[in-house]
């Protein structure tokens, strides 16, 4: 059962929206949007296209035997708090 | 009535967009630019914004990766589908696939992969190529491969197997001048000779590249086609020995891995071009 | 024949324990085994790169060669069904949540999510988005019978893991530093016009716009928004929505709701 919301206070919440959203210098551009939603974050664009098909072959020789052991050097270890538990391993499979 | 290959016969790019700003920015040595079909088969967003911008200064030759003309198995129907869809949504000069198969069953398997040249394949690969070109209401190119190995059932030489499906078919050929020269190192055969075999009249479009070098099984050189280096000499001394026995034709430089800044690339362009115009030149006198 | 043959080649692409198909020769050498390796590295190397280039910051949390590690495997036993390659990976989140490598990072899976639904939102069908001058001329005492259409690009990512400030120092957005991996976020993900935005919503959001996008009507929205976070301010939140172009279009109607 959803919470109950009364007609006045949505006819208030949306005249407080418009109020926001209506000046006409914000509108719809990226200030805007931060203002209302939060920090906005356009990352790298590139990286969302994703990958794309190629017609070449590649260079880069994957040289990955089967017997590995690997320790995440990645930005993992700086995000950890300091109550953080230990490395990342790869178990070899 | 089928449509006809129509680019320019002039120098283009394989375009990467990183370059969309100078290509469409301002004046450059190209008259062309080609895309792989299967990076515009998503609804919208920058990449038909691109292409939309492209096609407004450029021709365009759509170049598939993934049809898999080389698979035994039925083309795939949802696959043909989606590249009539492209080709009516941006009406290109020229569509253009590879004498190869890259999926297998439901999976794609990304790679350009061999097959034997045999009547059994020739037939098959015929009946693909019809296939198409109904479907797409146009006539298709087929592009001659770079390999890394051979087959105990071949029976036909590649450019005699490339001659035969075109005569069938009526196919354009889309000549790789790089892929020539990869295939001849890596067989131990000899380029000159496989041109010399080669239907020149029956091609349309030219593709050079660069390649790598890795070493085989005997630690003797393999060329890799990774299309992410200059075109190398001997390739250009090829190109220039096609062009003067065809006259200039539509040549694409394709740049796909470790894609430089875009001067780099156009300076390939322009030394396409030189050749073209000379050889226009040579033909006017 | 060569179908048989065709199948053999196949499955010992993606099995390198398989041995080169007896079919397959060299001038200079049988079996030609580096030869066949070159385009086991093709296919290989070729589908672990797709998956580096839509999972960036997933690659740099856990460092090139354990992502590297992770990639092939679910390459070997995921292979693309598609041919276009930017729908790749859409199952590499559920396969890292079941990774018992990764399994220290609990937010990792999320981190892919996320990253997933950029590329989704980047191909996404073109709309123009209404702006918020489109809603002025509604009548405040009917707004809560509003139903709208989202952006075709709209997605959601909710998580129990800090997930948009992870992706965001992961992207170059935002100073790495310590994070708790207990702290929920939601992170909205559109594109409005062709660039991809990434979203924190406030409390509440997450519910308020997936019931939007089931087709409910605004009172029933903020209701369920409400039922999930107390502290959801409707106020705020229909900014957002109709000041970030998330939507286009929308009806009045007073037509049951379809969820009550």
């Amino acid at each position: 059962m959803n919470a109950k919301i009364t007609a006045a206070a949505l006819a208030g919440s949306f005249a407080a929206a418009l109020a926001v959203t209506a000046t006409p210098a914000l509108a719809q551009d990226k200030a805007n949007m931060e203002k209302c939603y939060g920090v906005s974050l356009a990352g790298k664009n590139d990286c969302a296209a994703g990958p794309g098909t190629t017609c070449a072959g590649t260079s880069k020789v994957d040289y990955q035997g089967n017997a590995w052991k690997y320790v995440a050097k990645g930005t993992c270890v700086s995000m950890k708090t300091p109550k953080g538990t230990g490395s990342l391993s790869v178990i070899k499979s | 009535m089928q449509q006809h290959s129509t680019l320019p016969r002039t120098a283009g790019v394989g375009f990467k967009s990183e370059h969309f700003a100078d290509i469409v920015g301002g004046d450059q040595p190209i008259g062309f630019v080609e895309i792989h079909a299967e990076n515009y088969m998503g609804d919208g967003g920058a990449p038909h914004a691109q292409l939309r911008a492209l096609c407004e200064r450029y021709a365009l030759s759509v170049h598939g990766v993934g049809l898999s003309i080389g698979s035994m198995a039925p083309l795939d129907r949802d696959h043909l589908a989606r590249l009539k869809r492209l080709c009516d949504r941006y009406d290109p000069a020229s569509f253009s696939e590879h004498l190869a198969w890259s999926s297998h069953g439901e999976v794609y398997l990304n790679d350009l992969l061999p097959l034997p040249y045999t009547d059994e394949t020739l037939g098959r690969i015929v009946g693909h190529v019809d296939q198409v070109q109904h479907a797409l209401n146009r006539e298709m190119l087929l592009e001659n491969p770079s390999t890394y190995l051979q087959f105990t059932e071949s029976t036909i030489p590649e450019s005699e197997f490339l001659a035969e499906i075109s005569r069938r078919t009526g196919c354009g050929l889309l000549l790789d001048v790089n892929n020539v020269f990869v295939q001849a190192k890596n067989h131990g055969t000899s380029a000159e000779a496989y041109l010399s075999s080669f239907p020149l009249d029956r091609v349309r479009e030219i593709h050079l590249g660069g390649h790598d070098e890795q070493t085989d099984d005997t630690g003797a050189p393999l060329l890799i086609d990774s299309h992410g280096a200059p075109v190398a000499d001997p390739v250009w001394a090829l190109y220039e020995r096609v062009i003067s026995a065809t006259g200039p034709l539509p040549t694409l430089i394709e740049w796909d891995n470790d894609v430089p800044a875009w001067p780099v690339l156009a300076a390939e362009a322009r030394a396409a071009k030189a050749i073209l115009d000379r050889a226009a030149r040579q033909r006017a006198a | 024949m060569f179908a048989p043959l065709q199948n053999d080649f196949a499955a010992a692409l993606l099995d390198a324990h398989k041995a080169v198909p007896d079919a397959l020769t060299a001038h200079n050498a049988n079996p030609p085994v580096k030869r066949f390796a070159v385009y086991r590295n093709n296919v290989i190397v070729g589908l672990v790169n797709a998956l580096r280039t839509r999972f960036p910051a997933t690659e740099k949390i856990v460092g090139a060669d354990f992502f590297f590690a992770m990639a092939r495997l679910f390459v070997a036993a995921h292979p693309p069904r598609s041919k276009i390659l930017s729908a790749y990976g859409e199952d590499f989140p559920d396969f890292i949540a079941t990774f018992e490598p990764a399994a220290e990072l609990p937010y990792l899976p999320d981190v892919a999510r996320l990253e997933a639904a950029r590329t989704r939102a980047y191909h996404a069908a073109d709309a123009e988005p209404l702006s918020p001058q489109d809603f002025g001329a509604l009548d405040p005492a009917q707004i809560g019978n509003l139903r709208v259409t989202l952006h075709p690009s709209l997605q959601i990512v909710r998580s129990r893991h800090p997930v948009v400030t992870i992706w965001a120092m992961n992207a170059g957005d935002m100073a790495l530093g310590p994070v708790d991996e207990n702290r929920a976020e939601d992170a909205l993900v559109s594109r409005p016009g062709f660039d991809v935005l990434v979203r924190q919503l406030p409390p509440g959001g997450a519910a308020f716009l997936l019931a939007l996008a089931r087709g409910e009507a605004l009172a029933s929205a903020a209701g369920a928004a409400l039922d999930e976070a107390s502290d959801f301010d409707l106020a705020a939140n229909l900014a957002g929505l109709i000041g970030s172009g998330a939507t286009t279009s929308f009806t009045l109607s007073d037509q049951k709701d379809p969820v009550s």
